[in-house]
């Protein structure tokens, strides 16, 4: 492991900084491999920050600045840690009137977090979404894969127990 | 070359295939307002939406900027639609955009408000936006400010600052509304690669980038009585300066320049030129012993503080290259404190050092640490061109009705070689010139070196110099350029013996102090300025005839490269590394 890594391994296990320099590794040679790169290192350290943008700029010899570039205008991508499991509430018309707005609230208050934040414990991030198609389940909330529908706040408590 | 016919606002013309609808209006003398795009420096990004003009056939309207001319078109930049469109796009801008036009740094000098004007708008119908300050500002840079809230996200900076000087510090992050332009990680300028040129306030349409105003703490020093200010002007004030009252760029105004300055209640106007000259000398010894004795070559000029900070993040294994010489700015301040003190018997300690300077990057220099040599800072304050020219405006001075007026002694007297440093090529013809002469005891059969002038990129030259044979000799100005250079170092391809770096495209006279605007029609304008001085205007055009050289070796320094000139005049650098890292993706 180099010295320039340290900083790395604050936050990554010795085995997720191998895995990055394998990923840069793959992509380095060719034109376009910054937003490849991204991805494969967000699915193996779960978040791009400073530390992990820095090796990536280095690595594929490009600004520092457009990688962060990219960072920020892509939602699919993250500089914070993300929780285990990814709550999202449907916001979108039907849900709304049929009370989404309110199982938003619960959530909050539940993880005691804001939209788009993650749970201390890492447990939990709390995403909302506009439609999920599943307009006649409304209000609907999907928790990674899952979609539980008809959802009422009293039952939040009791969906989020399957996860944890 | 093919070429296209078509008909704009019903005329009839033809352009080179390829030309966009903006540029083959503009070489009709038609105009297309725009905020964005520039294509000297690679820019047409069809961002700002104020270019829209009708084409015939053509559903929507289309951005001039980036529409291809094709056979036949037919361009109408004036319809009903056309001015709706325009002035709808311009009145959304204002809208997120605060109005602060009376005591914006740009007021009078602003693309938008000539757009706005040029549109015809008189109202704006939506509730302005508010306008925290907090977190928008960003004043750590000693050169740069940046006031995000004014950025109207044309991206200018970013193209000169990657495309031009391949610093690369400045991006668009974010998305949708919340796009920003910052340097990596939304840090502090101060914290990024930033070199501190200045190009982008060159590039910047409005009042988002600025120099770091320093004109207040130079009120009051003027005013205090217990000072004595005295004041150094680079040679690109002169040939720019008038710009900024009206007159054309070209203008030499060096004796109103003087003139005002002392209007201005300086008790000493003295000149970089003649540091210049003295440079000259001590980096011209330095070069002749690194041939002498096998020291590092090429050795490159380290008068450009822009530059100097470059190599220092991006190349900082190469420092043993760059000339010991401080810049002629610094040397000036060493021995204003010094060998001025001495000879006009004033406590150096009630001296304040000023500098007029085309440049931004001039403010860090003179705050680096190890610029004090004489136990006081070299330099005090450092003021742009344009910054000089608010202070003559706020003294109520009539500029163009100023008598010409002459420098004061000990350190005023200047040769031509000294002038045209302000000028790309011209430390490298003013070095040639004294090298020659010191090496063979006669002149060069001509002064004038034209292969090292004009506005190509990366300039080689070879001269012979006596017992030296061949001395190659290359000149690079803009740090894209440079970077070309500082590569061949690296890979031990380059074979000079010398090298003149400028950080700015066109050198000094287009530095980020410079007036707006700055594009390559002032940069050739004021640069045969300069070369005017030097041939036209000034006596003598070598700087180791410049009597005033003379003297303070006589009388002070006694030798280049001597125990005083290693104190005062030569410095060190400092590896920055290179955080940063700068290919393309």
């Amino acid at each position: 492991m180099k010295a320039e890594d340290s900083e790395l391994l604050k936050e990554f296990t010795t085995e997720q900084v191998a895995k990055l320099d394998e990923i840069i590794k793959k992509h380095k040679s060719k034109p376009g491999g910054l937003i490849p790169v991204l991805e494969e290192a967000q699915i193996a350290l779960e978040y791009l920050p400073i530390s992990v943008q820095k090796k990536i700029a280095a690595g594929l010899n490009l600004p520092l600045s457009r990688v962060y570039g990219v960072v920020t205008f892509y939602s699919f991508f993250t500089m914070t840690p993300r929780g285990k499991h990814t709550v999202r509430v449907c916001l979108g018309t039907a849900c709304y009137v049929r009370g989404g707005k309110a199982i938003a609230d619960t959530l909050k208050k539940e993880f005691g977090i804001e939209e788009g934040e993650t749970t201390p414990d890492r447990m939990f991030t709390l995403e909302t979404v506009r439609c999920l198609g599943a307009c006649g389940l409304g209000p609907v909330i999907v928790v990674d894969e899952e979609v539980h529908g008809r959802v009422k706040p009293s039952k939040v408590k009791e969906i989020l127990a399957q996860y944890t | 070359m093919s070429t296209v016919k078509l008909t704009i606002d019903n005329r009839k013309i033809e352009v080179e295939a390829g030309t966009t609808i903006l540029e083959a209006a503009k070489k009709n003398g038609i105009k297309i307002p725009t905020l964005c795009a520039w294509t000297e420096i690679g820019h047409t990004p069809g961002a700002c939406r104020v270019c829209m003009t009708e084409v015939e056939g053509q559903k929507s309207l289309i951005a001039a900027c980036v529409f291809p001319v094709s056979e036949g078109m037919v361009v109408h930049t004036n319809t009903e639609k056309v001015r709706q469109a325009r002035k709808m796009v311009v009145e959304l801008l204002l809208a997120n955009h605060p109005q602060e036009c009376n005591f914006c740094v740009r007021n009078g000098n602003c693309e938008l408000q000539k757009v706005a004007e040029f549109v015809g708008l008189r109202e704006v119908r939506f509730d302005y936006t508010q306008f925290p300050k907090e977190g928008m500002i960003d004043r750590s840079s000693p050169s740069i400010v940046r006031d995000n809230r004014k950025c109207i996200e044309c991206h200018r900076c970013v193209a000169v600052c990657e495309n031009i000087q391949t610093v690369n510090v400045l991006t668009p992050a974010h998305r949708g509304s919340d796009v920003k332009v910052v340097p990596a990680f939304d840090l502090p300028l101060i914290e990024s690669n930033c070199v501190a040129c200045g190009q982008c306030i060159l590039a910047c349409p409005v009042g988002a980038l600025y120099e770091k105003d320093d004109v207040d703490a130079v009120w009051k020093v003027l005013q205090d009585p217990q000072k004595h200010v005295v004041v150094q002007e680079a040679p690109a004030i002169r040939a720019a300066l008038g710009e900024e009252f009206g007159l054309p760029a070209g203008t030499l105004v060096t004796g109103k320049m003087i003139a005002a300055l002392r209007r201005l209640g300086f008790a000493k106007v003295f000149d970089t030129n003649f540091t210049a000259d003295l440079t000259i000398i001590e980096e011209g010894n330095e070069l002749l012993k690194r041939v002498k004795e096998g020291g590092k070559l090429p050795m490159i000029t380290s008068c450009s503080p822009g530059w100097i900070k470059f190599c220092e993040h991006f190349y900082p294994e190469l420092l043993g290259h760059l000339s010991t010489c401080k810049s002629p700015q610094q040397m000036f301040g060493a021995l204003a404190k010094t060998y001025y003190a001495e000879t006009a018997g004033i406590d150096p300690q009630d001296i304040v050092s000023i500098s007029i300077m085309p440049c931004t990057a001039k403010k860090f220099e003179a705050q680096r640490p190890e610029m004090a040599s004489s136990g006081f800072r070299d330099v005090d304050y450092v003021l742009t061109t344009r910054e000089l020219a608010r202070m003559i405006k706020e003294a109520g001075i009539d500029f163009l009705n100023l008598p010409d007026e002459e420098y004061d002694a000990p350190m005023g007297e200047y040769t031509g070689a000294a002038t045209i440093f302000g000028a790309t090529g011209g430390v490298m013809e003013a070095a040639l010139r004294t090298v020659y002469a010191v090496v063979t005891g006669e002149n060069l059969p001509s002064l004038d070196i034209t292969p090292v002038r004009g506005l190509e990129g990366v300039k080689e030259a070879t001269v012979k110099v006596g017992a030296l044979g061949d001395v190659k000799v290359a000149v690079a100005h803009g740090l894209g350029n440079a970077r070309k250079i500082m590569d061949k170092i690296r890979d031990g391809s380059a074979d000079y013996a010398f090298i003149e770096i400028m950080c700015c495209p066109g050198g000094c006279i287009a530095g980020g102090g410079e007036p707006i605007p700055t594009n390559n029609e002032m940069r050739a304008l004021r640069s045969a300025a300069l070369y005017r001085d030097d041939g036209k205007v000034q006596k003598f055009r070598q700087s180791h005839e410049n009597p005033s050289i003379t003297k303070i070796y006589d009388k002070f320094l006694k030798e280049p490269l001597g125990h005083k000139s290693h104190q005062l005049l030569h410095t060190k650098y400092k590896k920055r590394g290179t955080e940063l890292p700068q290919g393309k993706d």
